[in-house]
């Protein structure tokens, strides 16, 4: 018997140890295959120079930039409206649509994201072709409308639950001086909830910096650094998609293992983020 | 300024919950326009018998059976190979693991959950060239390798789903059985765990959700667009999320377009049988089990 909960014991530990391990096995071995990349050229042409394998370039710049693009302008278009739909949530709907809401917004996060593209592909991008910004209709603006959507969820439920937890007295303190439900959430509750709301922007910014199949089937996957929000541009998570096919030993193919690189790093730059965000909390919020 | 705010953020507020629901209800309305005209028996068979290809004496070849099949078995894999170890160093993380310890670790999880799918696949395939090199190229890109990946992929929401489980126990209820003389094993097994049943049922619920629906890390590690049932995991297969998405880059016609429709319905079927199975779980489930 002792025996036996020594050997589970032991167990236990050696699932949580080799699981984490393994998260850091995984970004040695993205090093360990990016080398040869990394002795051609040095990391600062890596990141800085364009994509143009004809003339033996194999910089990770364009993309880059199309990640960071898409990302922030679909967190920027998000985070308003997300915001909104957490405040209907907890303070303006009418109390039998709230839990509707709240329960049609996690049931969203059980939609693929595949399917997201799949639809928006047939409905977003020829409207986007006809109407608004032309050319093959594949480009961030589509991209980031979607991912927006996508990551709504994520943002809304993480609002809702930050705003939840301000102490139930200090808004009936409010409802008691007359305030209205608006006055109520701007003088109170936003003001003691924003590490939380800080903590599922980042959260939502991590989701859509990952996403690979959105972007790949609505931002066009151009290799050219883009200039305007009209314009195609390809993600590193595209881009690890699209350079699967080639030859294992190209330099062409060692490139996307620096884009697996910079994701985990900026990963891993947003976790620390977000631990800083949970030091800010007041008072256990 | 404030006070503006004030008085537009109620009407704010209502577009946009409007908006989420009309984005949703455009979303499923679609998709159920362009797929439903096709959704029958011959969807998923084509012309094979159902009972034939069910019981694999027969492949499917113009039907969603091999992607459907593809996809049950990767779910099935992942989710065993996941659950065992995830549950596992959830308790340790719980029940054992000291202050110095936890800390470390929930940070690495935290950055394993963060991790893009796409990288997760990624070293997925960077393994596979791993062993392509030293197995003399009779391992490569296959089911199995897509499991695995799968299995990292969800490792970290079962860890954290099985700790914060296990951390809600009610502090009396966990150390009944202790001052009762129960050692610490058999308080997880018989007494914590057992009480938190229907945490842990949703939560590996949720994982199978996300082994179903990702696309990008079996992209990288073995599904292919027609492979038929496969024989032996070391085979590539075909899956339902990836075939929605070949199907909406290469159609050939509105027939085959049709059937990208339908699979994406069928996925979406699935994955929400799964959202509804897991809140029914958590809701339900304690009820149940304790009161039965």
């Amino acid at each position: 018997m002792a025996m036996l909960s020594r050997t589970l014991e032991r167990l236990f530990f050696l699932a949580a140890i080799g699981s984490a391990l393994l998260t850091a096995a995984v970004f040695l071995l993205l090093c360990q295959l990016a080398k040869p990349l990394f002795q051609h050229g040095g990391l600062g042409t890596l990141l800085c120079s364009p994509w143009n394998p004809g003339h033996g370039q194999y910089g990770i710049y364009p993309m880059i930039v199309g990640s960071l693009s898409i990302a922030f302008l679909s967190v920027l278009i998000s985070f308003p409206f997300s915001l909104g739909c957490a405040f209907f949530i907890t303070h303006f709907g009418p109390l039998a649509l709230r839990r509707k809401l709240l329960n049609l917004v996690r049931f969203m996060t059980s939609i693929p994201t595949v399917v997201y593209g799949f639809v928006a592909l047939f409905l977003l991008v020829p409207f986007m072709r006809e109407f608004l910004t032309g050319g093959s209709g594949m480009n961030i603006l589509t991209a980031s409308v979607v991912l927006a959507i996508l990551i709504a969820p994520t943002m809304i439920i993480f609002f809702v639950d930050s705003l939840q937890r301000v102490p139930l007295s200090y808004r009936q303190a409010v409802d008691a001086l007359g305030g209205s439900p608006a006055q109520q959430l701007l003088y109170v509750v936003l003001p003691m909830a924003w590490p939380g709301i800080l903590n599922g922007l980042l959260l939502g910014l991590g989701r859509a910096m990952g996403d690979t199949l959105i972007s790949l089937m609505l931002a066009g996957n151009a290799v050219a650094v883009p200039t305007a929000l009209t314009q195609a541009a390809r993600t590193l998570t595209a881009h690890i998609a699209l350079v699967m096919a080639a030859d294992f030993a190209s330099m062409e193919f060692q490139s996307i293992f620096a884009c697996g690189i910079f994701l985990y790093l900026f990963t891993a730059l947003l976790i620390v983020a977000l631990r800083l965000v949970g030091r800010l909390s007041p008072r256990g919020l | 300024m404030v006070r503006l705010l004030a008085r537009f953020l109620p009407g704010f507020s209502w577009c946009c919950a409007l908006a989420l629901t009309a984005a949703v209800a455009t979303l499923v309305w679609f998709l159920l326009r362009g797929g439903l005209p096709a959704s029958n028996v011959e969807l998923l068979f084509g012309g094979t018998r159902a009972m034939d290809a069910l019981m694999l004496r027969r492949q499917v070849f113009d039907g969603l059976f091999p992607a459907l099949f593809g996809t049950v078995a990767l779910v099935l894999l992942a989710v065993s190979l996941a659950v065992p170890v995830g549950v596992a160093a959830g308790i340790y993380m719980a029940e054992y693991a000291g202050d110095w310890s936890k800390a470390l670790l929930s940070l690495v999880f935290d950055l394993l959950a963060g991790i893009p799918s796409i990288v997760i696949g990624l070293s997925g395939f960077a393994l596979a060239i791993v062993l392509h090199r030293s197995f003399d190229g009779r391992l490569g890109p296959c089911l199995l390798l897509s499991a695995l990946a799968l299995a990292f992929l969800v490792l970290p929401y079962l860890v954290r789903s099985t700790q914060t489980a296990l951390e809600g126990v009610d502090p009396l209820l966990r150390h009944t059985a202790l001052t009762l003389g129960a050692s610490k094993l058999q308080n997880i097994f018989l007494v914590l765990l057992p009480n938190r049943l229907a945490d842990l049922t949703g939560g590996i619920i949720l994982a199978v959700g996300r082994c179903a629906e990702d696309t990008a890390v079996i992209m990288l590690t073995g599904v292919v667009a027609s492979a038929g049932v496969p024989d032996s995991m070391l085979r590539q297969y075909e899956a339902l999320p990836f075939y929605v998405y070949y199907m909406s880059s290469q159609y050939t016609g509105p027939e085959e377009l049709q059937k990208g429709y339908a699979a994406a319905i069928l996925l979406m079927m699935i994955c929400s049988l799964l959202f509804v199975l897991a809140f029914v779980a958590q809701r339900r489930l304690k009820s149940w089990l304790l009161y039965r």
